[in-house]
């Protein structure tokens, strides 16, 4: 009943969006300046529809009904309530079901939030989104349906892949498809925007919240993304450059670099033609990397189960996308001309889209160029961390540099003075480093560079908030939030790299492992039988030479039965100066263990950095939220 | 729409990348290594299982093609392709088969060789598998042909099944 | 005063810091080799026996005093390319390495450029 219900819910859906774009079309002729109060009614329809649908496929887990296919092939009757809701959206197709519930949130939510703009430019914009809505509504019905139901029902589902079963990974795919799927909303503004010839610095007061939810929500996911790799993979690492981080990243710096656009479109309404293609650019990249993620085309430890279907309806429909915004761009655009000092902010945010589409380029084509050569050569490669890290940490250098100076200078013109300032915070920056530097660690040029300025964003930040709480003025609070927390991530990184100590050694129970600074004692090992694993778990004490300091840790290795899996469990000790990280493997047929024993200083700093840079988005929207 | 010189690279380029993208979903993403044909295999010299001789690349020079076959007693997939090795040790004149014994016990491995026959000129112990690093194998069963010069021919990853068994005849006449 | 606080943190913190490192060589090798039988891990973070395997083949290459590049050009003639993480620079590899500063540059002539036409504006 419930499959029947949400297949008949997601058809209204798709009539729906048929009758908004012809209503839309018909209103649009009409002169007065109001939208037709049935326009309004129909998209209150849409999302409520759109949201029952998903409340739909929710019971369907919740209540392990196993006659819907995807509940079967992803729910269990013994899975903990909050991961039966998770495994609604932890698939294809219940994914494919978010997808459309934000689209249609946002084109609801875009329509009756932005009353004071043109009415033609708010009627394209619900109409080029319902053609995105249609587009993945026809791509749900005829390849990738979570209503689909089988005969006869199944009395217990398959699905309890233990792996997806962890707090941040389920969080992750809804906080991460709010960034993805939201600049949907502005992918279809703009093109209104061309095609109602509207004006730049209106246009950027309509998109300016949108661009600020979708960049914090993006953020966020992949912070929590990475938070899951980190606790749960059992590597130690937060970013391994695989091919799925990256369809994750790409948007991330269009976005990044909209926002920073969007400014000097509102002040100063220019680089319009810039910020279109920038709206453009994002949500095409949003396909892209859904693209590569669910075609099969790459081979990668995050992807979907593989379907070559998926990937050829996704391509045809992100053909369809590209040709259509570009040929509407081409055909209307007006040309621009410019107009910017080199002393101004302006220029500066220009400097920061050019980074931006730098480090966006080297993502994408490192991410392609294996595909690339594959089909055009047939040579195989692989494109890992060493390149992405060779070609991007350099220039982070010379970006966290413009990152300082750039708010210190006033829109159009500034004055020298301003400047002086700001050489004397420098001044400090060198000054502490050479502190570390003399007492502390030999670090390579390189990294020192990597530190001063990653100090002076830090410093510099932390004045500019004294002096903006001082003169009560508010509006830039958000930029220097996020600024000190890309600084102070890039420190934290920086610092955590260097002295990461990383140890893979065999280990037999009873042995010891002496280190520069560490010994480690392989006490024992245990079995214990849970509810639906066997896990084998090793006892190794852990002493800290400097410190005397005694730790204890227990990594395991579960053995599942429904599915078969194994998995490796790390043990982790976050603490406030450092992770402490071992992870154990079993040699096959012997009596060994592969034992890896990781140090990882000011991790959780790390992690703190990261959510600093998404609160800044968070405040700017809830400032933005209140002036209005 | 005034077309220009500009417009036409993008589109070009749009129209390429997509192009590669639909080719790209016909490939198969995963990897193996049977393509790795042309090289030599470097010189190596192991003990054999049997008693204290050295196997080395040198014994390997004196046969028309020789089958290197990566096998272990606890290989369940082994044991399948086991008949294909007898009839190929039966048949052809011109191959010698040289197995390596792949992270095994060697007492281990002579009772699988008694039980399902013994199709190998040679077998060499591997036990800690570096070995197998040497003939750039990665799984097991894996086996690679060479010829005189042992320069690799042929590639096979996985068990040897009829029809790999038929290509191995072709190659060898 | 505020400034002062941070600066007493960050030495705090640094000073718990000791730089240890034992094989931090070999484990850079590890990470750059690629797991043939894994989807998408390196040779460092896999589990697999074929991983053990290659670590122990990397321990003794170290040990006999080769090179990481020996060590790399090594492995490759056995499993081709696509055991290296990091893209040899080849005939065929070349535009990948070359396009990311080809973007670059391309960018900073653009912003050369808009900035250049703005002053020849003004001086008008």
């Amino acid at each position: 009943m419930l499959s029947n219900l949400g297949s008949i819910l997601v058809f209204l859906i798709l009539g729906l969006s048929l009758l908004i774009i012809y209503n839309a079309f018909l209103d649009i002729k009409n002169n007065n300046q109001t939208i037709k109060k049935n326009i309004y009614n129909l998209s209150l329809f849409q999302i409520t529809f759109t949201i029952m649908s998903f409340f739909t496929l929710l019971a369907g887990f919740i209540f392990s009904d196993f006659s819907i296919i995807n509940v079967y092939e992803n729910s269990h009757t013994t899975k903990p309530l909050f991961y039966k809701v998770a495994g609604s959206w932890g698939n294809h197709e219940g994914s494919l079901l978010l997808w459309i519930n934000i689209l249609v949130l946002f084109s609801y939510l875009f329509l009756i939030f932005n009353h004071k703009h043109n009415k033609k430019f708010r009627l394209y914009t619900l109409i080029f989104q319902n053609f995105l809505i249609l587009g993945f509504v026809i791509f749900l019905i005829l390849n990738s349906n979570p209503f689909s139901s089988i005969f006869p029902v199944p009395l217990e589902g398959m699905g309890l892949n233990p792996i997806l079963q962890d707090p941040a990974l389920a969080i992750h795919p809804p906080l991460l498809y709010i960034g993805f799927v939201g600049c949907s909303i502005y992918f279809s503004a703009a093109i209104a925007s061309i095609l109602s010839e509207y004006n730049g610095k209106q246009f950027a007061l309509a998109i300016k919240s949108w661009v600020y939810i979708s960049w914090t929500f993006q953020t966020l996911g992949i912070i929590v993304g990475s938070i899951w790799a980190y606790y749960e993979l059992g590597w130690g690492g937060f970013w391994f450059w695989d091919p799925v981080e990256n369809a994750s990243l790409l948007p991330w710096f269009a976005i990044t670099a909209l926002m920073h656009s969007v400014m000097v479109l509102e002040k100063r309404n220019t680089l319009y033609e810039w910020v279109i293609i920038l709206c453009l650019l994002t949500f095409i990249l949003s396909v892209t990397g859904t693209f590569l993620v669910r075609s099969g085309i790459l081979n990668s430890v995050h992807t979907f189960a593989n379907d070559p279907s998926r990937g050829l309806y996704i391509l045809l429909f992100l053909s369809l996308m590209i040709f259509t915004s570009v040929i509407i761009f081409f055909k209307e655009r007006k040309k621009e001309s410019y107009d910017f000092n080199l002393n101004s902010k302006e220029t500066f945010i220009l400097t920061n889209n050019w980074f931006m589409i730098f480090f966006l380029a080297t993502v994408l084509i490192g991410t392609l160029y294996p595909i690339f050569l594959d089909v055009l050569t047939n040579a195989k490669i692989s494109v890992g961390p060493p390149f992405y890290n060779i070609v991007i940490i350099p220039l982070v250098i010379p970006l966290l540099f413009l990152m300082t100076l750039g708010p210190q200078f006033g829109w159009i013109n500034s004055k020298k003075e301003r400047l002086y300032k700001t050489l004397y915070v420098l001044v400090g920056a060198i000054t502490i480093n050479l502190f570390i530097f003399y007492f502390f660690e030999n670090y390579g040029f390189y990294v020192n560079l990597i530190l001063i300025t990653a100090t002076f964003l830090v410093l510099h930040s932390v004045l500019d908030a004294k002096k903006s709480f001082k003169s009560k003025k508010k509006f830039e609070f958000s930029r220097i939030i996020s600024h000190l927390g890309f600084g102070l991530l890039v420190f934290f990184i920086g610092v955590n790299h260097q002295h990461s100590v990383e140890i893979d050694f065999n280990l037999k129970t009873g042995q010891k492992k002496k280190l520069d600074n560490y010994e480690i004692y392989f006490e024992n090992v245990s079995i214990e039988q849970n509810k639906n694993y066997k896990s084998v778990i090793g006892r190794f004490e852990i002493i800290e030479l400097k410190n005397k300091n005694i730790q204890y840790l227990s990594p395991e290795i579960r053995i599942y039965t429904n599915p078969e899996t194994l998995t490796y469990e790390a043990a982790i000790k976050t603490r406030i100066n450092s992770d402490l990280y071992l992870t154990m493997s079993n040699v096959s047929r012997s009596d060994f263990y592969n034992i890896k024993f990781q140090n990882k200083p000011l991790m959780i700093w790390v992690w703190i950095s990261a959510f600093i840079i998404a609160l800044g988005g968070l405040i700017q929207f809830i400032q933005k939220k209140n002036e209005n | 729409m005034k077309i220009n010189f500009f417009k036409i690279i993008i589109f070009s380029f749009i129209t390429f990348f997509l192009l590669v993208f639909w080719l790209g979903l016909k490939k198969d993403n995963s990897y193996n290594t049977t393509n790795l044909i042309g090289n030599k295999i470097s010189s190596f010299q192991l003990a054999s299982i049997h008693n204290s001789d050295l196997i080395s690349d040198e014994l390997l020079k004196q046969n028309e093609f020789t089958l290197i076959n990566i096998f272990a007693s606890w290989c369940a997939p082994c044991r399948l392709e086991h008949k294909y090795l007898i009839k190929l040790a039966n048949q052809n004149r011109n191959v010698k088969i040289l197995g390596i014994n792949f992270k095994d016990k060697k007492n281990n491995a002579l009772n699988f060789l008694n039980k399902l026959g013994n199709p190998y000129n040679f077998v060499a112990e591997d036990l800690d598998g570096k070995a197998s690093i040497l003939f750039g194998t990665y799984g097991v069963p894996e086996s690679i042909l060479v010829d005189k010069e042992l320069t690799i021919i042929k590639k096979i990853i996985g068990p040897i099944g009829q029809r790999q068994f038929e290509e191995i005849l072709k190659l060898t006449q | 005063m505020k400034i002062q606080k941070i600066i007493i943190i960050y030495f705090f913190l640094l000073s718990t810091l000791y730089s240890d490192e034992v094989n931090l060589e070999v484990m850079e090798i590890y990470k750059n080799l690629r797991c043939l039988v894994c989807q998408g891990q390196s040779i460092a973070d896999s589990n697999s026996d074929f991983a053990l395997t290659i670590k122990l083949v990397v321990q003794d290459q170290i040990k006999e005093g080769r090179t990481k590049k020996e060590i790399y050009d090594f492995l490759i003639s056995k499993y081709g390319e696509w055991i290296v993480y990091q893209p040899t620079l080849t005939k065929d590899n070349f535009f990948l390495w070359f396009l990311p500063y080809l973007v670059l540059v391309l960018g900073g002539l653009i912003i050369f450029f808009i900035t250049r036409k703005s002053k020849h504006n003004k001086a008008n």
